[in-house]
């Protein structure tokens, strides 16, 4: 039985780790931008960011003022035990979410659509977000807190199977240039695709394709992964870089995620997670240990299964 | 930070001959007072009528567009952690009222306006645009701030919408986006780059289901 108190007291954490220190695989990817850069405009504004991401650990304040919308990922082991169940659990993630908001500080910004109501705290109506998943024969909890800017780099299309490939890349552009100018999207960014699902689907695989998977990981489809890489290229010769200026840094890494679709469409979504790719998991297991990383694993073999039974490895089925 | 940019220490409040030194895409950083406002905020000064909400004179003559990650201690005091700007282009509506009230010549945000904004309602204000780095140099610019003097419309507004003036002092950076002459540097970077985009078309077509905006004509069809 996993104590609450232990998810509560890691979720706080995650919430200020999330917010403070950038994840090692997008620094090091935007390192990599830094170096072959030619535009001045766009190499300066790197150089300020990576400097900030130092002031940020040594002050231990938010790397960024908008500290966007935190939202909660949790993979449950199947056989982890929760003290007071998922509802408990909940109440937790909620609780630590106005904590972190109070004492990080982070911007409370999450108000009411029509009536702008503001609790100060980051916690409303479907606020924060929390997404479930599940992983077969382990007793532990995920927690995995995202804090994503809200407003600009995502938009959604449907598209159809005569569109084809050139048809995906031409939206994608289009999101790309369209939020690329003045530097909207904050990018440098992990670009999410998510193809197929339906539209919802489309949304939601896309946006954790951009903020769950991290920076040079690559899809299991071989296929796939060449478009990942042919994408990340087609952004990067755009021309542009940070803040929309003449460059080539545009992209850090692009990561596509597929679901089944309507036999007629091909929905589709892009995502951009920005210079402030914030993302913290723990592992909290049944003594309430808490062990923190930077790569949620969201996606797994198990995740992306395909077949309506799930086969378990062949040494632990002999088992 | 070490750069070729041509950087500024601007003191603020600054003059109209402060502001003619600064050419576009200088990098600048600030020293003296400065106050957030944003679309809570010109909404009711400007479009409500409330006019400001302090006198011109304690809330500084820059106007970031930003609220902070900041709390309210139960002292009274303010513990400010990060300051990132917000988009400005959706407050360019309320601009021209605002600079008659607030007397502001600095406006300071994320993206910058128009360039036909900025000769219509930044010139003859003799006001410019500063725009933010990255985005999001949060913890450098909360770095620079040395005080809280005052929030105001906290009630009114809440702690995001509200009028945060702050004492800063090598705040920054900056770059100077839109100058006394209305020339704006994203509109110069973007013309740069627009003759390379037709090219990375090449051989793609349009989505067989377009959508209103890629069209403006209402009576035609998405298909």
């Amino acid at each position: 039985m996993i104590p609450i108190a232990s998810l509560e007291r890691t979720a706080f954490d995650l919430m200020a780790k999330a917010a403070i220190e950038i994840p090692d695989d997008y620094l090091a990817g935007l390192r990599r931008c830094a170096d072959t850069e030619k535009g001045d405009l766009s190499a300066f504004v790197i150089q300020a960011m990576l400097e900030n991401y130092e002031a940020a650990k040594e002050d231990r304040r938010a790397m960024c003022g908008d500290t966007g919308v935190p939202r909660w990922y949790v993979k449950f082991g199947n056989e982890a035990r929760v003290e007071g169940g998922p509802v408990a659990l909940e109440r937790a993630l909620r609780s630590a979410t106005a904590r972190a908001t109070r004492e990080v500080p982070l911007r409370p910004n999450r108000v009411h659509p029509l009536w702008r109501t503001d609790h100060d705290n980051n916690v409303g109506i479907n606020a924060p977000e929390i997404e479930y998943a599940f992983h077969p024969d382990a007793d532990w909890v995920d927690l995995t807190t995202v804090h994503k800017g809200g407003l600009f780099g995502s938009d959604y299309r449907m598209l159809f199977p005569g569109d084809g490939i050139e048809g995906i890349k031409r939206f994608y552009l289009d999101t790309l240039i369209g939020f690329g100018k003045r530097g909207l999207a904050c990018q440098p960014a992990i670009v999410g695709v998510g193809l197929g699902g339906s539209k919802d689907t489309s949304m939601t695989l896309g946006k954790q394709a951009s903020c769950l998977r991290v920076v040079g990981s690559r899809n299991p489809d071989p296929k796939i992964a060449a478009l990942e890489e042919e994408l990340k290229e087609i952004g990067n010769s755009i021309g542009m870089g940070a803040m929309g200026f003449m460059g080539s840094s545009m992209v850090v890494d692009c990561h596509i995620e597929v679901g089944y679709c309507h036999t007629g469409g091909m929905p589709m979504s892009v995502h951009m997670f920005c210079l402030s790719s914030r993302r913290a998991t723990a592992r909290v297991y049944a003594d309430g240990r808490a062990t923190f990383r930077t790569d949620p694993d969201w996606f797994t073999d198990y995740s992306r299964r395909s077949t309506v039974e799930w086969g378990k490895p062949v040494a632990e089925a002999a088992e | 930070m070490a750069t070729k940019l041509k950087t500024v220490e601007l003191k603020l409040p600054a003059t109209t001959d402060d502001l003619r030194a600064l050419e576009i895409g200088t990098v600048v950083y600030l020293t003296g007072r400065l106050y957030t406002a944003r679309e809570g905020v010109y909404k009711r000064a400007v479009e409500d009528g409330a006019g400001m909400p302090a006198a011109n004179v304690d809330l500084g003559s820059a106007n970031f567009h930003c609220s902070p990650a900041a709390v309210i201690n139960p002292d009274g005091t303010y513990k400010v952690g990060a300051v990132t700007a917000t988009a400005s282009f959706r407050f360019a509506k309320w601009l021209d009222g605002w600079f008659d009230i607030s007397g502001s010549n600095i406006i300071i945000g994320k993206g910058g306006m128009t360039s036909e904004i900025y000769r219509n309602v930044f010139v003859p204000h003799n006001a410019i645009y500063l725009t933010t780095v990255g985005y999001g140099t949060g913890a450098l610019l909360g770095r620079g701030i040395r005080d809280v003097p005052g929030v105001y419309w906290r009630d009114e507004l809440g702690l995001a919408q509200a009028v945060w003036v702050l004492d800063v002092e090598h705040f920054g950076p900056f770059l100077v986006e839109s100058d006394l002459a209305g020339n704006s540097l994203f509109e110069r970077e973007n013309a740069k780059i627009a003759p390379g985009i037709d090219k990375l078309y090449a051989g793609t077509k349009p989505a067989t289901l377009r959508r209103y905006g890629e069209t403006d004509d209402k009576t035609e069809e998405v298909i």
